[in-house]
């Protein structure tokens, strides 16, 4: 996950030109027009301005070597057509405990908000399973997921397969964090959006955005491992 | 049942609202028998902190009797206790290391992200403050969900007085913390800014924590009296120059140490704090930081600078170079009260700390909003208001 990279091009290169042969037909120098005339003209030269500093940066990034950071922290955020999103949390208890929880798929909706549930294809399968997740519009996303990776107490992996609404792959990792701390969690899903970058900023909007969702998942999940409860400041059940 | 509710800018009133119930195993609900009006609630009544909604039910500083238990709750029905006003969960980091006002779990999670935009992480929920702080259910009211009630709350023994130990639920152990922030050394001067509750009694924690000397700075005549009575010396600084003043009580040294008890409403009449009042109010998001301001430029070369008081957002002209070339170390934050709950109550018990004094008012919970008004109005004579809902 941590090597590829996050150019090349991107959609900043369309932009220009277009707005600048659209300019409105010129008028006399009297026409009140002129003034909107003048600030179209500042608005196209502003425009100008930022897309040549928008690829100025994208040179500057092309240029430099990788640095340590993960990948989904990059300013520009892509992995082809995929969206990655990913968050770390700190939770303070040791990683057996903490992966034992998470294996056990069907506890995945206890923290997670927007899966429904989480069903075992068969009885005792524990490598597919069936998602039920709420979508935008009241809709529910159907994903077959399979497990690709499981390594006790470190890791685990899965993508979903033939059958899904949509292609998502992602993992979990769980290491022993510095100082005693407990452990570092991380969890980082790779999705193909509904819809492409439109269904996202619905989602965004909606506060279903998964880049949102990680987040806050994690910090329930982190809840209830450390306190035995979700924090919620409703006066009743 | 009845309970003291925000609707905007000096707009608090007394309204029917439901009943709390447990919701989280380790919930308590507890009937009020105390409650006070805190100087950071007036923040609140002058709608200067952000992330309020019409209805909420205010109130951090309480106390009253345990009627209802979660299945993971410690307490007992009957017991009377304290609650302080940071919600904590007791297990994370931080409150593994004390640091309870950080507390990661106590501030549910879909109210994280504006403090996380606003402050780059979220805080610890507190009662009855704001939804960038948890938007918890506030203790100005008949009853009050309590979570985490096998961590925060302090169990009163018998035979003492609400009076005595209502204070545990805030001001007391921020003023203390507002002292030990600053470091004390035997003999040092300390000079503190605002004479109310919480100044009041950082000046009498740092006289028992051994500073030499404390020099309290208020313009209310009753306050500064309050605080001379304490054993401070006082500046009122409608009649001196402050900084001038402190110069020549120091040896003309400035104080070693120095503590902002006003916060982001400073009064005063410099171009810089009208200035700060004006963007305030036209929420601009400026907080008004004359005390802080001045506090930095008076303090000693290499001093220390504690700030109890409470910021919200952004300050202008933040004197940075004098925070620099003087090398001043500065310590503040959401005080981390469960820290210092049972070691002041012992202090109250064994006749070392008075917190009565205060007190200026008792007043029944429906005549809260003439509390408000009140202790907003006339900071001189009504210092501190104690609503009884029973």
């Amino acid at each position: 996950m941590a090597s590829y990279s996050t150019h090349p091009g991107g959609p900043s290169g369309a932009l220009p030109a277009r707005s600048a042969h659209d300019e409105p037909n010129r008028k006399g120098t009297n026409d009140p027009g002129t003034v909107l005339g003048l600030i179209a003209t500042g608005a196209l030269a502003a425009t100008a301005i930022g897309v040549a500093t928008a690829r100025a940066r994208q040179h500057d990034r092309d240029r430099r070597p990788p640095d340590d950071a993960p990948a989904r922290t990059a300013v520009r955020n892509r992995m082809g057509d995929y969206a990655l999103v990913g968050k770390t949390v700190t939770i303070n208890k040791p990683k057996a405990e903490l992966y034992a929880f998470f294996r056990d798929f069907q506890n995945l909706p206890k923290f997670m908000e927007n899966v429904r549930a989480i069903t075992p294809r068969a009885e005792g399968d524990a490598t597919r399973h069936d998602w039920q997740i709420r979508a935008p519009g009241g809709r529910t996303v159907d994903v077959i997921t399979e497990v690709t990776e499981d390594r006790e107490g470190e890791m685990i992996g899965w993508r979903s397969v033939e059958g899904s609404d949509i292609k998502t792959t992602g993992h979990v990792a769980f290491k022993d964090a510095p100082a005693g701390r407990g452990t570092e969690v991380e969890l980082v899903i790779a999705y193909d959006a509904p819809f492409g970058a439109a269904g996202r900023m619905v989602a965004k909007v909606m506060q279903a955005e998964p880049h949102i969702q990680a987040r806050r998942d994690l910090k329930r999940f982190k809840m209830l491992m450390e306190t035995g409860e979700i924090a919620t400041s409703q006066m009743h059940p | 049942m009845r309970a003291l509710t925000w609707h905007g800018r000096h707009d608090v009133r007394v309204d029917n609202v439901p009943d709390p119930a447990i919701v989280n195993p380790r919930d308590a609900i507890v009937k009020i028998t105390s409650t006070a009006i805190c100087g950071s609630d007036l923040h609140l009544y002058d709608a200067v902190i952000p992330g309020m909604k019409k209805g909420d039910v205010l109130g951090h500083e309480f106390m009253g009797e345990v009627v209802e238990t979660g299945p993971k709750s410690t307490l007992e029905k009957g017991q009377r206790v304290v609650i302080p006003f940071t919600i904590a969960c007791g297990s994370c980091f931080f409150c593994e290391n004390d640091l309870y006002s950080a507390c990661d779990n106590s501030n549910p999670v879909e109210k994280q992200d504006a403090s996380e935009a606003l402050y780059g992480h979220a805080m610890s929920s507190l009662f009855g403050y704001s939804h960038l702080t948890g938007g918890y259910s506030g203790g100005q009211a008949e009853y009050v969900r309590v979570p985490f009630s096998d961590v925060g709350p302090q169990v009163i023994p018998d035979g003492m007085s609400d009076d005595e130990v209502l204070f545990l639920s805030d001001i007391l152990p921020t003023g203390w913390m507002g002292a030990e922030n600053a470091d004390i050394k035997p003999g040092d001067t300390v000079a503190v800014w605002g004479c109310g509750p919480v100044g009041l009694f950082a000046v009498q924690s740092a006289m028992i924590m051994g500073a030499g000397k404390v020099i309290a700075i208020d313009h209310y005549p009753n306050r500064l009296r309050l605080a001379k009575e304490l054993g401070a010396e006082v500046i009122d600084f409608k009649l001196t120059d402050v900084r001038e003043a402190l110069m020549e009580m120091s040896g003309g040294l400035g104080p070693d140490a120095v503590i902002d008890a006003v916060g982001m409403e400073a009064h005063g009449f410099t171009a810089g704090n009208m200035l700060d009042t004006v963007k305030q109010r036209f929420g601009i998001g400026a907080d008004s930081a004359d005390a802080l301001r001045q506090a930095i430029m008076c303090v000693r070369k290499g001093g220390r600078v504690s700030m109890p008081g409470v910021y919200g957002g952004l300050v202008d002209d933040f004197p940075i170079g004098a925070l620099m070339e003087k090398g001043l170390q500065v310590k503040t934050g959401q005080t981390h009260v469960q820290r210092y709950t049972a070691d002041l109550l012992k202090r109250i018990q064994d006749g070392e700390i008075d917190t009565t004094f205060l007190i200026s008012h008792h007043l029944p919970l429906e005549e809260a909003p003439k509390g408000y008004k009140n202790f907003h109005d006339n900071q001189d004579e009504w210092t501190k208001v104690v609503l009884k809902p029973h």
